[in-house]
């Protein structure tokens, strides 16, 4: 028999073709892959905007002079007010907050020209609706900066001399803050670690359930045909994911990017296989498919929370920031990030992608192992 | 082709926590026998079959069949056996042909050879019409029909049967023991268990099986000769009650 021929013949494509066809006609499974990357983009990408920018706004301008018309530009300078309109007293601009007409409003009292001729602090009001604090802190923060900078070109033209330090802040990569640039990414590694794990356990212990692996290992399958046949179409069902959030990310929430697309196909692959390892190794522990779902869902959790997917690591209390590191997602978020958003090559992301690889042959090995014991 | 289907010497298995299920069996199947293997519930008969088909390894004792070794040479076993267990191992998912086709394949048929002995297999148990309909939603009957094709596809050797016709009604149960003779009559060896007495009394011979050992073996005639019993039910209920007393 010549290669190609053994190559055509091998047992392991009658599993593939087997488990595409299951794949399609369980509408839960199906549901779960290509529903879920819809809702949670939308979720992450348009409703979950922890940057809420261009926040409209109301001018209360009692004073109606060159400074006040100048903080008024300054503040819509920054990108998080817009100027929806004027109102004339602050009934007028309480009405327009209350009804949501606009979620903030800028008041300048009359005197605040004369008290800044005056040498005197001059003061002004930023009113946000902080209902969501998420929301507006952004905002916040940034009048108070736009207010200080200010402050100090005024201090700057009495004392004609330019001003002290000039710090200018430069957002990297991400310039605009958008939380989508962010969140995006992170979608396609957890979606990711959902196929590989959740449904892969599911499918394997549902053939263990219907008595259908007993079935199959009667038959002259072999394990490892066994093995790949189950596990490799979720593989490419994660790589269709990727590209799909990959494409909707870029065309829908402007993602860059800026760096290796199949360099990141690449890196993607230890990440698929150590997924596949804990995906193996739930099914050899479960003992039904809700106890898969369970365990499935039980992994899932600090994969959200503590792998740096919607909260950044930095901002977690140290033991949290340690659990984070036994997460494969931790490190894969590293890759995605850097080579979406930053363009960063292999020489820089060695690190994650050496963890990455540990895990895949470590997870790999343990759960193979376990798998042929359950399948004595 | 060695003369026997299956052999054991001393046969055991012990699971975990100490239960043994089958102890120190001597079995001898001969070629193109139609054997029935007979016991209560919980008596050894599926893990029995299940040491044999090489999914289970035995603590004591070996087995051959068709000639290999079932602890070192099950990979070969496996491509001149068909099994088929008692709760059928089928796709509810795929429709009957696509189950028929997934076990043709792995049973490494392919190209215009499959395609024959598909439509072979499909005509003769008249599985035909109902070929996209999908095994979970067949009556019990046609799962049971369905399951032995698969099995069978290859054409093996020698076929394991694990309570074939439990649950499935008189008029299917006879046509599967007319499958199961013609299966016979080209030269396929087959062990079957059951708990139905007039099958038993269709098997050319008989083992019956009590808390995992051998205490009886014979055709029929000569058990119900050895046990001066008058029907094969009868010898049943005497032995298990024999082996009860034993044990107490
Ligand atoms: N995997 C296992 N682990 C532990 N005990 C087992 C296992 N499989 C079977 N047993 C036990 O071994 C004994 C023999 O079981 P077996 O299934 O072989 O009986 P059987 O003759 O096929 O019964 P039935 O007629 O109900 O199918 C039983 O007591 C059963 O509980
Ligand atoms: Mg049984």
């Amino acid at each position: 028999m010549n290669l190609i021929t053994r190559i055509r013949e091998a047992r392991f494509w009658p599993m593939l073709w087997k488990e595409f066809i299951q794949m399609r006609r369980d509408r839960l499974t199906f549901a779960v892959m290509t529903g879920l990357p819809a809702i949670q983009l939308v979720l992450f990408g348009y409703a979950i905007q922890t940057d809420v920018r261009h926040l409209k706004t109301v001018v209360l301008d009692e004073s109606r002079t060159a400074e006040s018309r100048a903080l008024v530009a300054v503040m819509i300078n920054t990108g998080n007010f817009d100027l929806v309109g004027a109102v004339a007293d602050r009934t007028a601009m309480r009405d327009a907050i209350e009804s949501g007409a606009a979620s903030a409003a800028l008041v300048i009292p009359p005197d605040y020209e004369r008290n800044i001729k005056r040498g005197k602090t001059a003061e002004a009001q930023i009113i946000v609706d902080a209902a969501d604090p998420q929301s507006s802190s952004s905002a916040i923060a940034g009048a108070q900066l736009a207010a200080l900078a200010r402050g100090a070109t005024i201090i700057a033209g009495r004392y004609r001399a330019p001003p002290p330090i000039d710090m200018r802040v430069r957002p990297w990569y991400n310039p605009e803050q958008r939380s989508a640039v962010f969140i995006v990414p992170g979608v396609i590694g957890i979606l990711l670690t959902l196929t590989m794990t959740l449904i892969t356990s599911t499918a394997i212990v549902r053939e263990r359930e219907r008595g259908t692996l007993e079935q199959l290992i009667v038959t002259p399958i072999g394990k490892p045909s066994l093995m790949l046949g189950k596990l490799v179409p979720f593989a490419l069902v994660g790589y269709v994911q990727m590209t799909v959030v990959m494409a909707l990310g870029v065309l829908i929430f402007r993602i860059p990017t800026v760096g290796s697309v199949p360099l990141l196909y690449l890196l993607t692959v230890p990440f698929i296989v150590a997924s596949l390892g804990v995906g193996l190794l739930i099914s050899t522990i479960a003992r039904n498919q809700v106890q898969a779902m369970q365990f499935g869902f039980f992994f899932m959790l600090p994969n959200i929370l503590l792998s740096g997917y919607v909260f950044p690591r930095v901002a977690m209390p140290l033991p949290a920031q340690w659990v984070g590191l036994l997460l494969p997602l931790t490190y894969y978020l590293n890759i995605l990030r850097g080579i979406l958003l930053k363009g960063t090559g292999i020489a820089q992301l060695w690190r994650p992608t050496l963890a990455l690889t540990v895990f895949a042959v470590v997870l790999f090995a343990v759960s193979v192992r376990r798998f042929s014991k359950t399948i004595e | 082709m060695t003369a026997e289907a299956v052999v054991t010497e001393g046969l055991q298995k012990v699971f975990q926590g100490g239960l043994v299920a089958v102890d120190h069996l001597d079995l001898t199947i001969h070629r193109g026998e139609v054997f029935g293997l007979l016991g209560p519930n919980g008596s050894g008969k599926t893990t029995t079959i299940r040491m044999l088909c090489g999914l289970l390894t035995p603590t004591a004792g070996r087995a051959t069949v068709v000639g290999h070794d079932v602890e070192r040479e099950s990979e070969l076993i496996r491509t001149k056996i068909g099994y088929m267990s008692q709760r059928y191992g089928l796709y509810d998912d795929l429709t009957v042909y696509e189950n028929l086709r997934f076990y043709a394949t792995v049973y490494g048929l392919h190209g215009r050879l499959r395609a024959e002995r598909l439509e072979k297999h499909m005509d003769e148990i008249g599985l035909s019409p109902l070929r996209t309909q999908l095994a979970g939603t067949l009556s019990g009957g046609w799962k049971q029909r369905l399951a032995l094709a698969c099995a069978t596809a290859h054409e093996p050797e020698m076929l394991f049967l694990d309570e074939p016709t439990a649950g499935v009604d008189p008029a299917a149960r006879r046509a599967f023991w007319k499958s199961i003779y013609e299966l016979a009559a080209h030269g396929t060896t087959i062990l079957v268990t059951t708990h139905y007495m007039d099958e038993a009394e269709r098997c050319q011979r008989l083992a019956f099986l009590s808390r995992g050992h051998l205490i009886g073996l014979g055709t029929v005639q000569e058990i119900l000769a050895q046990f001066k019993q008058p029907t094969i039910e009868d010898v049943f209920i005497e032995l298990q009650r024999r082996d009860e007393g034993a044990a107490a």
